[in-house]
C-alpha cells in the first residue's frame, strides 16, 4: 500500500491505495463515489473522464498512487451552492442525455473545455470530445448542449467570465 | 486492481537509473496508455513499475546553442502539440502528435513512451524518422546516442536495454529553406491507428533544387522506415509530378507492407504510392518550393 495526499474535489484527502489500483477504482470502490463510470477500461469510451490539475484523463489508465499531490475533480465535485453546474443543466434541458453512462465523462471533458474557450464551434467541440464515445448518438444535442452551457455561464458571471478570458 | 508488486516513484533520473540497475525487471511507466492497456489484457503477476511522471527532468523541449532541438521523452503529445519551438520549427510533430488518439490520451501518453513502445504504427515515428532524431539512452554507467532508424529493430522491440532509459530525443538543426509534413491515414480522424504514416522533409536552395530529402513511413513495413532510394532518386533535382509519381513508386519497392484487418497489403500498397507524393509535395511547398504544372503550360 502507498499513502497519498491529493486535493479530490476541492478537498484534501488523505488515502491508502494499492500500487496496482486505478484512479477509477479508488474513485467507486474505496470512496463509493460511482459517478465516473468504467466503461472499456482501456482508454477508448472516456466514461471515466477526471479531470486530474484541470486536464481531462481517463482514470482507468491513471494509477492511483500518480494522483499523489495533484487536484483531482471528478462528476461529484463540479456543482456550485448545491446547484448543478450550468454544462449540467444545459445536457439535462437540451436532452443531451439518452441511457446516460458517458454523461458524466462528457460533462467533465465538456467542463475543461469550457474553462478555457466559452464559446467553442461545433469543429472545436468534436475535436475536444474526440476521446468520448456515445453508444446512443446524442452527438447533436450534446454539441448544443453545450454552446449553450458556456452562452449560460457568461449571463451568469459576466465579469467573472471576462476576468477568466483575460488570463 | 492490477497485480503490481512494486510502484517506484522516482523524482530524478538517477534516481530511476539506480532503481532499474538494482532492482532488474522494473518496468519504466511513461504515460501507461499503453503499459495499462497490456496488463489489462495479458494480466501479468507481480508487475514491478517505474513510473518517470515525477521527473521534471526528463519533460519539456528546449532548443540547444547548436540549433539542435532537445526533446524530453516524458513531454506528453499535448505537450508536444503546444510547444512554441515544435510549432515553429516542427509542425509536422504537432500534426503527429495531434493526430494520436485522442484528448484524453494526449494528455498523459508521452513521445517517448511512444517510441519506446515499438509499434509500427506509432505516430510520432514517420516524423522522427524523416528529421533524423537521434535516442539518447543513459544507464548507471554508461551513455550512448542512437539513431533512430537503429533504435526500432522489430515489432515491439527497441535497442533500449531493461537497466536503460531513454533521456532525451534531439533532432539536428535544419537549414532555413526546410519544410515537413505528417500525413495519416487512418479510417477515423481520432481514436484510431493509422492504416498508413507518411512523414516527409524537403530543404531545397534558392533555386528552388532539393539539397537533401527524407521520406519515412509508418505501417509500411515490419518497423517504421526510411525510403533511401526515393530520397536519391529526388536529391538535387527541380521537383515536378512525375518525379513525384516515380517517388511514390520507389518508395512502393522498399516497403514491405502487410495484410491486416485494417488494410490489406494492396491498398497499403496503394497508399504509398499516392501518399508519399503527397507528403513530398507538401514539404517541398512548406520548404518554399513550387511545383510548375507542365499541363498548363501545354495548354498555353
Amino acid at each position: 500500500m502507498i499513502q497519498i495526499q491529493l486535493t479530490l474535489n476541492e478537498k484534501p484527502l488523505t488515502i491508502q491505495v494499492e500500487e496496482g489500483e486505478t484512479l477509477l477504482e479508488m474513485l467507486r470502490e474505496r470512496l463509493d463515489m460511482t459517478g465516473t463510470k468504467r466503461g472499456c477500461e482501456v482508454g477508448e469510451c472516456g466514461a471515466c473522464t477526471v479531470l486530474i490539475d484541470g486536464v481531462p484523463t481517463d482514470s482507468c489508465l491513471y494509477l492511483a498512487a500518480l494522483a499523489d499531490g495533484k487536484h483531482v475533480l471528478t462528476i461529484e465535485g463540479i456543482e456550485q451552492n448545491n446547484e448543478l453546474a450550468a454544462i449540467q443543466k444545459t445536457f439535462v434541458e437540451m436532452g443531451a442525455i439518452q441511457c446516460g453512462f458517458c454523461t458524466p465523462g462528457y460533462i467533465m471533458t465538456s467542463y475543461a473545455l469550457l474553462q478555457k474557450n466559452l464559446h467553442p464551434t461545433a469543429d472545436e467541440i468534436r475535436r475536444a470530445l474526440a476521446g468520448n464515445m456515445c453508444r446512443c448518438a446524442a452527438y447533436g444535442q450534446i454539441i448544443e448542449a453545450i454552446q449553450a452551457a458556456g452562452d449560460l455561464m457568461e449571463k451568469q458571471s459576466g465579469t467573472d467570465v471576462n476576468r477568466q478570458e483575460e488570463l | 486492481m492490477y497485480s503490481v508488486e512494486k510502484l517506484y516513484r522516482p523524482s530524478s533520473v538517477e534516481e530511476a537509473l539506480d532503481i532499474l540497475d538494482k532492482d532488474p525487471g522494473t518496468l519504466p511507466l511513461a504515460g501507461g496508455t499503453d503499459v495499462i492497456v497490456t496488463m489489462r489484457k495479458k494480466r501479468p503477476k507481480n508487475v514491478k513499475l517505474l513510473s518517470l511522471a515525477g521527473i521534471e527532468q526528463l519533460k519539456g523541449v528546449f532548443k540547444m546553442a547548436d540549433g539542435t532541438v532537445s526533446i524530453g521523452p516524458m513531454t506528453s503529445f499535448t505537450g508536444i502539440a503546444g510547444d512554441p519551438i515544435i510549432q515553429q520549427k516542427y509542425p509536422m510533430l504537432a500534426t503527429a502528435a495531434l493526430s494520436m488518439g485522442g484528448p484524453q490520451i494526449q494528455n498523459v501518453a508521452t513521445i517517448g513512451g511512444n517510441v519506446c513502445n515499438g509499434a509500427v504504427s506509432a505516430d510520432s515515428a514517420p516524423s522522427l524518422f524523416a528529421l533524423d532524431a537521434r535516442i539518447v539512452l543513459q544507464s548507471v554507467s554508461s551513455e550512448r546516442i542512437v539513431a533512430i532508424e537503429d533504435f526500432y529493430l522489430g515489432p515491439g522491440k527497441v535497442a533500449k536495454e531493461k537497466n536503460e532509459l531513454m533521456t532525451r530525443i534531439l533532432i539536428p538543426p535544419h537549414e532555413s529553406f526546410f519544410g515537413g509534413t505528417y500525413i495519416k491515414f487512418s479510417t477515423r480522424k481520432a481514436m484510431d491507428l493509422a492504416i498508413l504514416g507518411t512523414a516527409a522533409t524537403c530543404t531545397i536552395d534558392e533555386k528552388q533544387k532539393i539539397c537533401k530529402v527524407t521520406i519515412a513511413l509508418g505501417v509500411a513495413a515490419p518497423t517504421p522506415i526510411r525510403c533511401p532510394k526515393a530520397e536519391a532518386f529526388l536529391t538535387g533535382k527541380l521537383l515536378d509530378r512525375d518525379m513525384l509519381e516515380e517517388a511514390g513508386r520507389l518508395a512502393v519497392l522498399e516497403a514491405s507492407p502487410r495484410d491486416s484487418w485494417r488494410a490489406s497489403k494492396r491498398y497499403r500498397t496503394g497508399l504509398i504510392q499516392e501518399l508519399t507524393g503527397r507528403a513530398l509535395e507538401e514539404a517541398y511547398r512548406r520548404a518554399g518550393g513550387r511545383i510548375y504544372d507542365t499541363d498548363s503550360v501545354d495548354i498555353k
